[in-house]
């Protein structure tokens, strides 16, 4: 993708976004939707300067960010090996593939409490929380991704006498890239959806908390603004996630 | 540079759920050093499955493979490798695909380096050095995936239908590109193929090979005058051992066709 195209991209993903903002603009000044429910976006840029003088911008924006990033780490140091042994033993794999895929769609975050008796109210739980959350798409994708590497590129590597690990390491993992960075970024956004989720009900933390404390105190832009913050931590690990993946694999 | 090739009573069978399959039964030919001999036969001969067998990928087969005399199992350095798939590594750029087998041996990168650049120009994919397959048409990306077998510089290289995807405009000019680089590199070379017009257009010899199992029905040595070009498929001579190879290929393919079509099935 040339830099033009993609700063093309960019362009009109803000236009549209400006549109949307405009339109809610438009409609909470109509008055069809009271401001104390939905904050008017022109009261953004007054919520992050209090956000900002409350000391709420800049810690809790990398707390979450930090959080999310362990927690995403932590999933692919347990998850990617797990996708690499169900699928080297393919009767692990059909066993436990269904488990998991099940598994995905439980309410994790509901079983806090549990949490907060084993770990305390503090980091450990944030960020178990979130690499619980995030584990099973990076184990789910990493299997398929290596399911799914043509035979012949393998044969590719045999023909030309490859040992087994340079096998893996050379072909098998770089053509497999691509399903597993997909899980990386499911992943990092299950982390950081989670972490959030409970950083708001143990009003601790990064972002959630904010969020939470905001809502309590009934600052609703504020509130809002915290949320867009929470969007801005995902738009940065989702890029630096595409920069890693490019320099890792360019195709 | 040796590299003579000799296959030795060839027996391959297959587990099905129908039963064992013999896929080649006492398969034996040579190839003399620098010679061009391509395997002819009708869908389901076998003629992959023996691919696979000397080129060391298919194992558990009855008969021996030797190269200069010595009998080999397995993959082997002296062999290379090309896939009637699509096999380029789409994360590598033409130059880096070319280099993989170098740098897995370990060669200084600028050696390497240098080594790619020469094949790059040889398979006449000069510029294209940095871009990737996925920028690249059938054609170039096959030539990509010749040269980097090539830059292993095996003795003996193998080819499994190579330009099967490509229609047939490209096929021919490609034949002309693969009988340039044969005359430069003599390198002794087995084409396992489909089409009489690239067997004839190419070798020095066609093996046409029965509908399963596998065996060799008849050895037809091409005495067109080298060098040749696609050109050559305009000449009389070049028709004649056309008509001679479906003639014998034509009872094969009827046979196959008979086995597979009433039932509606085939493996």
């Amino acid at each position: 993708m040339t830099a033009e195209r993609h700063g093309r991209a960019v362009a009109a993903g803000l236009v549209g976004l400006a549109a949307v903002a405009a339109l809610l603009e438009f409609v909470i000044r109509a008055g069809l939707v009271s401001p104390l429910i939905v904050a008017p976006p022109s009261s953004l840029p007054q919520a992050f300067a209090l956000l900002a003088r409350e000391g709420y911008l800049v810690a809790p924006f990398l707390i979450t960010m930090a959080q999310a990033f362990a927690a995403t780490a932590l999933a692919a140091a347990v998850g990617v090996p797990l996708g690499f042994i169900l699928w080297r033993r393919p009767l692990l794999g059909r066993a436990y593939e269904p488990w998991l895929g099940a598994a995905f769609a439980a309410p994790l975050i509901l079983l806090y409490p549990l949490f907060l008796v084993i770990f305390g109210r503090g980091y450990a739980t944030t960020v178990v929380v979130g690499a619980l959350a995030a584990f099973i798409p990076i184990v789910l994708q990493t299997r398929a991704g290596l399911l799914g590497v043509p035979p012949v590129l393998i044969n590719v590597g045999r023909s030309f006498h490859l040992s087994e690990p340079r096998l893996l390491w050379k072909i098998i993992f770089p053509a497999a890239a691509p399903a597993i960075f997909t899980g990386l970024r499911l992943a990092l956004i299950y982390a950081l959806v989670n972490i959030i989720g409970i950083e708001f009900l143990i009003d601790f933390g990064g972002l959630g908390r904010v969020v939470s404390q905001m809502y309590f105190q009934y600052q609703i832009p504020a509130m809002y603004a915290a949320i867009v913050l929470i969007v801005i931590v995902s738009l940065v690990f989702l890029s630096l996630l595409q920069r890693l993946e490019t320099w890792w694999r360019p195709r | 540079m040796p590299g003579a090739l000799v296959v030795e009573n060839i027996s391959k069978r297959f587990a099905t759920s129908a039963g064992a399959l013999a896929a080649l039964e006492g398969v034996s030919l040579a190839v003399p050093q620098g010679r061009f001999v391509s395997i002819i036969g009708p869908s389901g001969c076998g003629k992959s499955t023996l691919f696979g067998v000397v080129g060391g990928l298919v194992p558990d087969y009855e008969g021996r493979v030797l190269i200069d005399g010595a009998p080999v199992h397995g993959t082997h350095d002296d062999i290379g490798m090309v896939f009637q798939e699509e096999s380029t590594f789409p994360w590598l750029t033409v130059l880096e695909n070319i280099m993989f087998p170098l740098d897995a041996r370990g060669m200084a990168r600028n050696e390497c380096r240098e080594r790619a650049e020469r094949l790059v120009h040889l398979v006449g994919l000069d510029g294209f050095g940095n871009s990737y397959p996925a920028e690249l048409s059938g054609g170039m990306r096959q030539r990509t995936a010749i040269a980097r077998t090539l830059a292993a510089e095996p003795k003996i290289l193998l080819m499994d239908e190579p330009f099967a995807a490509l229609d047939e405009q490209t096929r021919l000019l490609l034949g002309d590109k693969l009988l340039q680089i044969w005359r430069e590199l003599a390198q002794t070379t087995l084409l396992i193929t489909h089409s009489i017009t690239e067997a004839v257009q190419l070798s020095d010899e066609v093996v046409v090979m029965t509908y399963r199992p596998g065996r060799i029905k008849r050895v037809i040595p091409i005495d067109l005058p080298r060098p040749r070009s696609s050109e050559i498929v305009e000449s009389a001579a070049f028709g004649r051992l056309v008509g001679t190879i479906w003639h014998d290929l034509r009872e094969e393919a009827l046979r196959g066709l008979a086995q597979t079509e009433p039932q509606g099935v085939s493996h």
